[in-house]
């Protein structure tokens, strides 16, 4: 053991005390006390902050749920109706855990949106951004795994749908298919199996949520000017500044989630949910989650079984590599005229192929989708590659204080702090 | 740094928000916490309507309430004499005969050892009933008399009688 380890002191002596055995204090006060936050950081930066909260509140009324809930393909829809009636706020627990499902993967959209824009995911965060694709990952199966368990007619269907996927694959789909159902079909060992990994896979999430924090640490948070933190004149203090900026999000936020699982908690759901699961009637129109919506428009845009798969799971795949792809050094979309606009095309074909998912498809729909595919993989393979190389960016500020000493007058913004010292200018080229 | 009075604004933002926050948070818990209570199913089967008619002098019944096992017991004359001419006072749980029953023939009984939870001996003909004549609790030992009091062994309290009312001569209805 290391004998001049140098322990901090604190008034408190049950700090010290513990402090001395293991140095979980020093590591918070670090870590979510004197952290430095670019003091440009608007409230994109929150959606992490909710995000994890979300999770948190995810895991805690999915564990009640599941103290009423029974993994068994003749009581899995009665239970859960039994939680709906009987169970005291039964209702609520299922409101606020389908409905935060809805919610948990706008913020996540959200929160990758501001990672993509703002080129978070650029060195040095690459890890950062693998770790959150792969977390994006989880999310999905989790919710697919979820969407099974009350045991209706979509919970069903949408079941038999996606593991079919899996039939796709040459040689060894129809078999690895049936091992993953433990059945011929969709039945009560793929119920149990599904509940099992539905309860586990959130503490893997909340495990992974954990390195994608410790990373983001170490070299601090971007920025929506995407520059790095120089001085101190460019950070503010984690706590309290950006704990109550979180704060105010976070109340926002309960607003507008209260509002849905009060007035609308059915507005995000499926009405075919509420039928018993029925293995030998399909429901006339399956539609996914609408959060999975633009990944199932992909996989019926193709027309071809293996193809549609390959590009629905590539389109997620792509994401890992996106930190490569991008040539351009400059992070922000803000200083990037060109990629600016291909960006916030990206992000409305994906909406926009969500909405198709949504539908039928046919005709208009399915054009669209085919469009939308190719703009989504053009993206990345061609448009973001290429930009970066013929792009000339604009000016980037010399500092995060530069900034604040342009927009505002510099005897109030700036002052003697706002003013770069010449130490500080000679690294700003990036 | 010292309070001056111009801080006091800034104390009660703080103490506000907090506890608004507090507040907040006990009452997104409480739901949770209530969750866990028995629902609405499981209150509704907490009352039981028992036929007794066909109940005989001296024999007793066992029927299931809540989960747990009740004793309903028709007594014979003997039995009620017997339990009638204890003492009170010189029990460990003092309780008369008169106000463990509404009518003196029938006794209802929870029948859960007030030791540690099992289920007493002497429902059967052939079961042990213990020195007393009632119950035997098969555990640890308890004896029970012909009211269901604790007489001998190691637990505190009578037989607990869950409420009950007779709905007419031949219905019980417990709970």
């Amino acid at each position: 053991m290391d004998k001049n380890r140098k322990v901090h002191q604190f008034k408190n002596p049950v700090l010290n005390w513990i402090e001395f055995r293991l140095p979980i204090i020093s590591y918070f006060k670090k870590e979510y006390g004197d952290y430095p936050m670019p003091k440009n950081c608007n409230y994109f930066w929150s959606f992490g902050a909710l995000a994890t909260i979300t999770l948190v509140t995810m895991i805690v009324s999915g564990i009640f749920l599941a103290m009423n809930y029974t993994p068994h393909t003749d009581m899995a829809f009665d239970s859960v109706e039994r939680i709906m009636r009987d169970v005291n706020y039964g209702w609520l627990m299922r409101y606020i855990h389908s409905n935060g499902a809805a919610f948990f993967f706008i913020i996540v959209y959200i929160h990758i949106v501001r990672a993509m824009y703002f080129g978070s995911y650029k060195y040095p965060r690459e890890l950062n951004w693998i770790l959150g694709v792969f977390i994006f990952l989880l999310m999905m199966a989790t919710s697919f795994l979820g969407y099974t368990l009350p045991w209706g007619q979509m919970s069903y269907w949408g079941a038999t749908v996606i593991t079919n996927l899996f039939s796709a694959i040459p040689f060894i789909g129809e078999g690895l298919k049936t091992w993953l159902l433990g059945d011929y079909n969709v039945g009560n060992a793929t119920l149990n199996r599904f509940f099992a990994l539905h309860y586990v896979l959130p503490f893997v999430i909340f495990g992974v949520v954990g390195l994608h924090v410790a990373a983001v640490h170490v070299h601090g948070s971007n920025n929506p000017d995407g520059i790095d933190i120089k001085t101190n004149n460019d950070s503010v203090n984690f706590f309290p500044y950006m704990l109550i900026k979180d704060t105010v999000a976070m109340c926002a936020f309960g607003v507008a989630i209260s509002a849905v699982i009060f007035f609308g908690p059915n507005l995000m759901a499926e009405v075919d949910n509420y039928i018993p699961a029925d293995p030998l009637v399909t429901p006339a129109h399956i539609v996914p989650n609408w959060y999975l919506a633009p990944f199932y428009a992909i996989l019926r845009a193709v027309p071809d079984k293996l193809g549609g798969v390959l590009l629905m799971f590539g389109a997620i795949v792509i994401l890992f590599v996106l930190p490569w792809l991008d040539r351009s050094k400059v992070r922000s979309c803000n200083y990037r005229p060109i990629y600016k606009w291909f960006m916030m095309g990206f992000f409305v074909n994906f909406f926009a192929l969500g909405y198709v998912g949504m539908l039928p498809a046919e005709g208009l729909y399915l054009l669209i989708a085919r469009v939308g595919l190719l703009y989504y993989f053009g993206f990345f393979f061609i448009i973001t590659p290429f930009v970066g190389w013929i792009e000339k960016p604009s000016k980037l500020p010399l500092s995060i204080s530069d900034v604040y000493a342009k927009n505002i007058s510099p005897n109030i913004g700036g002052g003697e702090k706002g003013i770069p010292s010449p130490a500080m200018q000679k690294d700003t080229n990036l | 740094m010292a309070k001056k009075p111009k801080n006091k604004r800034r104390d009660f933002l703080q103490l506000s928000t907090v506890t608004l926050g507090a507040v907040g948070t006990a009452a997104f818990i409480w739901p949770f916490l209530k969750s866990m209570s028995p629902a609405e199913d499981t209150l509704a089967a907490g009352s039981t309507e028992v036929d007794i008619s066909a109940i005989e002098e001296g024999q007793s019944i066992t029927i299931k309430w809540r989960g747990k096992p009740v004793f309903i017991k028709k007594r014979t004359k003997d039995e009620i004499n017997a339990a009638k001419m204890v003492q009170a006072s010189d029990l460990r749980d003092p309780q008369d005969d008169a106000d463990r029953v509404q009518k003196e023939e029938w006794l209802v009984l929870v029948g859960v050892c007030t030791h540690l939870g099992c289920v007493p001996l002497g429902q059967k003909v052939s079961d042990m009933k213990g020195e007393y004549d009632g119950w035997y609790c098969p555990c640890h030992g308890s004896h029970y008399d012909t009211s269901g009091r604790i007489r001998k062994g190691p637990a505190p309290k009578n037989l607990d009688v869950p409420p009950y009312t007779f709905l007419n001569d031949n219905t019980i209805k417990i709970g």
